[in-house]
């Protein structure tokens, strides 16, 4: 990886962690006292400085460190969380996205953003008290004399101590046991010594030959553990040693397991990188830990190799590192394009399969349909597997809007609350990427026009605080996204009159509740009677709607007056593939899409015979309007035959579509037709058969549109002339 | 069908002088070589309905729909006759916006590649064509006879095509 990417990487992560310690900062506001938030954000900081301090970006290293001591005290308890404290740590994570981005930039930090941070730096040390430059040093002190609580008895001054008893043949070898204690003079002061002589025996038994000595030996040196072992190293398998470190030692070797590099290791491996034990140590536990069958680290300490602390450190340790390769396992980083690549390539699959099956369907041959089928049937999974890659949680675009709430409320001086619900309904990642600037437009209008102030709700009997509420549902085949208030909703009248005013329309005489909403949508459409900095400027409505008509979308509107008003934004699951219905009308090959498809039943005769007179018919005791396919698209040398009707369902409507022959389902792969088409009502793109051929797929609700709209004009014409 | 011819990377390297001659209801036209991409037989049409007539409807080109243009109706000489040397000659042109998008153009016949030189054409004449000047590039002497050369981005104008279709649709629901 080069340095230019490895750096793109850290901007990315540091966006990410941005986004987290806003979250959790948010969270905070609203539950305080939540350790785990307050770790996970202190973490977030610390992983923001420590990656910037790698690629020598020292302006965020500096602002960052000075966060990270505050939170550190934040997490001892030190500093209590109030919303001053949040509002603050939320002004210091934008200035470090700020910084970021400049870095991102390339850009020259100027004074005026210096100062900025030097003032935020200075609020930051204000809020923790006298201790303005507040290292760490607390912490490995406590933990030391926790240490000689928890009775690490041997240590004793900061010395080694070193626990020896030469075994009986030491003589008998040829070593003399008095040259390895001047020779471990010679690494540092040998402080005392204790001579052992309770294993010699009596007089007459003893053999003068054996060694039966022991020393008790403390050493103030310099020198590490495996030095001093190696003192001893030709009498090492004749003997039992015990080295313990000094106490200032056991804070060392914590902090060096902290330090390792994050790689799977054994608790072992991890001590003796450390330096808290021998590989010979190691060894010897391991062979004990054969018998006994206890976790090394008793027998470690049991064996007085190793302090507690110093294990209990390692464990620590060896749990992070399983930890962060949890997460590392969950998440795998794709360039978005090698994913689109990936799905373009599955629905090139998804035709070249549908024209093997056509083929092995001809040649009347049973194993090779056979064998398609199951093709056919993988193809499907991979198809689905390959769409859910790209499929994530609107949560994440839905949590963005705490902030906007929060900040936004402030501004207006309104006290708003922000219900989120169905933040686990997933859709396509390039939808979700393009639904985050029409939902802020709604979320601000809302709040703005919306909610009223907090004396005019108490006036009208509401609670002070207004709810804005985010959610998110499937409904046959489209992803509901609903921006709801309870504020004062829409007028009506003073739509209409906007309307009239601006000639939109001639008179609101006749328009249905929803038409007259709709208005709002159109450019430069705007009621407020005052503008503010956040909205009523009336634009915005019309590219909100713009952009969800460019995704293939619907807006609509709720709203009662003086309850509230919901926007419901529909859209299609996804961009590339679905699940199709073919039909066939005279020559032609259409795409329903198979989640509207409610049921098909067949067009009685006489209900054919009817449908010169009207365009409806009764299914099962209810109205159902139908558009007969061959006349609305004037396909000729249709109709001779049996017809069918589908029943299509979109939102809370059904219609009935009338067509020759049903074909059954089949994996559409949507083709966009190309900006040719772009005005074409009613069909919303194209796919290709089996057979090579390429089908139309039919945009039901579109189509149910223009045919109501031709009948109106007719009509119209109609009563003209009458 | 034999009459198929690739236009080659290398003849796209040359000097805008090379034009494809074709046959549109007995008289000939032509269009700069530069932005075909390939001709191919006609076949396998699907019909987008509640189009205008010189949109034919689309074709499969190998894995994506291309829209395919009736020249002889956009010039308003009604629509083109199916033979069997019906072609349909596939042109990229350029977006006002960087997009480019692949038109397919139903020919009756194909003829052949021609090289003429920039001083064998002439401006386009005020009136007299029977098409709109703005599709007229220039007319080519080819042989002491003029061919009148198309300006591709203007008969194939995105914008037009998509706009005119609006158009129709108002006038046939009015």
């Amino acid at each position: 990886m080069s340095m230019e990417q490895a750096l793109q990487t850290f901007f990315e992560e540091c966006r990410e962690l941005l986004q987290q310690m806003e979250d959790i900062l948010l969270q905070l506001e609203r539950v305080p006292d939540d350790p785990e938030a307050v770790n996970a954000m202190f973490r977030a900081a610390h992983t923001i400085k420590g990656s910037a301090g790698l690629f020598g970006l020292d302006d965020i290293v500096a602002f960052t460190h000075t966060v990270e001591n505050l939170l550190d005290m934040v997490r001892d308890g030190k500093v209590g969380i109030t919303s001053a404290l949040v509002a603050e740590l939320l002004l210091c994570r934008d200035h470090i996205g700020d910084l970021v981005e400049h870095a991102a930039s390339g850009g020259e930090i100027n004074a005026e953003f210096r100062n900025q941070g030097d003032m935020l730096s200075a609020r930051l040390r204000e809020f923790m008290g006298e201790a303005p430059e507040l290292g760490n040093p607390q912490v490995p002190a406590e933990r030391a004399t926790m240490v000689e609580a928890s009775g690490g008895g041997k240590v004793d001054g900061d010395t080694w101590h070193i626990s020896l008893r030469f075994g009986k043949d030491v003589l008998r070898n040829g070593m003399d046991p008095l040259s390895f204690i001047r020779y471990l003079a010679t690494l540092g002061e040998v402080v005392s010594i204790h001579t052992l002589v309770d294993a010699m025996p009596d007089g007459d038994s003893m053999d003068p030959e054996s060694c039966y000595l022991g020393f008790e030996i403390d050493l103030r040196s310099d020198a590490d553990k495996k030095t001093i072992e190696d003192v001893f190293e030709f009498v090492r398998d004749d003997c039992q040693l015990h080295i313990l470190p000094p106490r200032s030692k056991i804070s060392e070797f914590m902090d060096l397991i902290r330090r390792l590099p994050e790689e799977d290791a054994m608790l072992g491996e991890i001590l003796v990188k450390s330096g808290a034990i021998t590989q010979k140590e190691l060894e010897e536990g391991l062979s004990a830990q054969w018998d006994v069958d206890a976790p090394l680290g008793e027998i470690l300490v049991e064996k007085e190799t190793v302090q507690q602390p110093v294990v209990e450190a390692a464990l620590e340790k060896q749990k992070q590192i399983k930890e962060s390769r949890v997460q590392e396992a969950k998440f795998v980083r794709v360039h978005a394009d090698k994913l689109d690549s990936l799905i373009n390539m599955v629905g090139e699959l998804v035709i070249a399969g549908a024209s093997a099956g056509l083929l092995a369907q001809r040649s009347k041959d049973g194993p090779l349909q056979e064998a398609t089928s199951i093709v056919s049937s993988l193809v499907e999974e991979i198809r689905d597997g390959a769409l859910k890659l790209r499929m994530v949680e609107i949560g994440e675009t839905f949590s963005r809007f705490q902030r906007v709430v929060r900040d936004v409320s402030k501004e207006l001086g309104k006290n708003i609350g922000l219900e989120i619900s169905g933040a686990e309904t997933e859709l396509d990642k390039t939808v979700v990427e393009k639904i985050g600037d029409p939902l802020m437009h709604l979320v601000r209008n809302s709040m703005d026009h919306g909610i009223e102030s907090r004396e005019l709700r108490l006036q009208r009997g509401k609670s002070e605080c207004g709810q804005l509420r985010l959610n998110a549902y499937h409904d046959s085949g489209s992803i509901v996204i609903e921006v709801g208030d309870d504020g004062g909703g829409l007028n009506r009248e003073k739509i209409l009159n906007k309307a009239i005013e601006r000639g939109l329309i001639q008179s609101g005489q006749g328009m249905s509740d929803s038409d007259v909403f709709k208005l709002i949508f159109e450019p430069g459409f705007s009621t407020a009677d005052q503008v503010t900095n956040l909205s009523g400027r009336g634009v915005g409505m019309d590219v909100v709607k713009r952009n969800i008509e460019a995704l293939r979308g619907t807006v609509e509107i709720d709203s009662a007056e003086g309850k509230g008003t919901t926007t419901r934004i529909r859209l299609p699951l996804t961009l590339a593939i679905i699940d199709g219905f073919l039909v066939g009308v005279g020559e032609s090959f259409f795409v329903v899409p198979l989640d509207m498809v409610q049921e098909c039943v067949e067009l009685s005769e006489e209900d054919r015979r009817n449908g010169k007179e009207h365009g409806f018919l009764n299914l099962r005791g209810e109205v159902l309007p139908y558009v007969r396919l061959c006349e609305q698209f004037e396909i000729s040398g249709a109709g001779s035959r049996r017809e069918s009707v589908v029943v299509v369902q979109y939102g809370n409507q059904k219609a009935g579509m009338v067509v020759d022959d049903l074909l059954g389902e089949f994996q559409t792969v949507i083709k966009p037709m190309g900006q040719v088409f772009r005005n074409l009502k009613g069909i919303s793109g194209s796919t290709i058969l089996g057979s090579g051929e390429v089908a139309l797929i039919l945009d039901v609700q579109a189509l149910v549109q223009v045919a109501a709209s031709n009948e109106a004009k007719s009509l119209a014409r109609v009563s003209v002339q009458g | 069908m034999g009459a198929l011819v690739k236009t080659e990377q290398a003849e796209a390297v040359a000097e805008q002088q090379q034009y494809l001659t074709f046959m549109l209801s007995g008289e000939v036209f032509a269009i700069g070589i530069l932005v075909i991409k390939e001709i191919i037989e006609y076949g396998q049409l699907t019909t987008v309905p509640m189009m205008p007539d010189f949109i034919r409807g689309v074709i499969n080109l190998r894995g994506s729909v291309v829209p395919v243009v009736d020249l002889s109706a956009r010039f308003g000489r009604g629509k083109t006759e199916l033979t069997r040397r019906t072609c349909i000659v596939i042109i990229e042109v350029g977006g006002d916006g960087g997009e480019s998008q692949t038109v397919g153009v139903m020919v009756d016949a194909v003829n052949e590649v021609l090289e003429i030189p920039a001083n064998e054409i002439e401006p386009a004449p005020a009136f007299g064509a029977k098409i709109r000047t703005d599709f007229i590039q220039g007319m080519g002497k080819v042989d002491g006879k003029f061919v009148i050369l198309l300006d591709v981005d203007n008969v194939l104008s995105v914008d037009e095509l998509a706009m005119l279709e609006g158009a129709v649709a108002v006038s046939s629901g009015a």
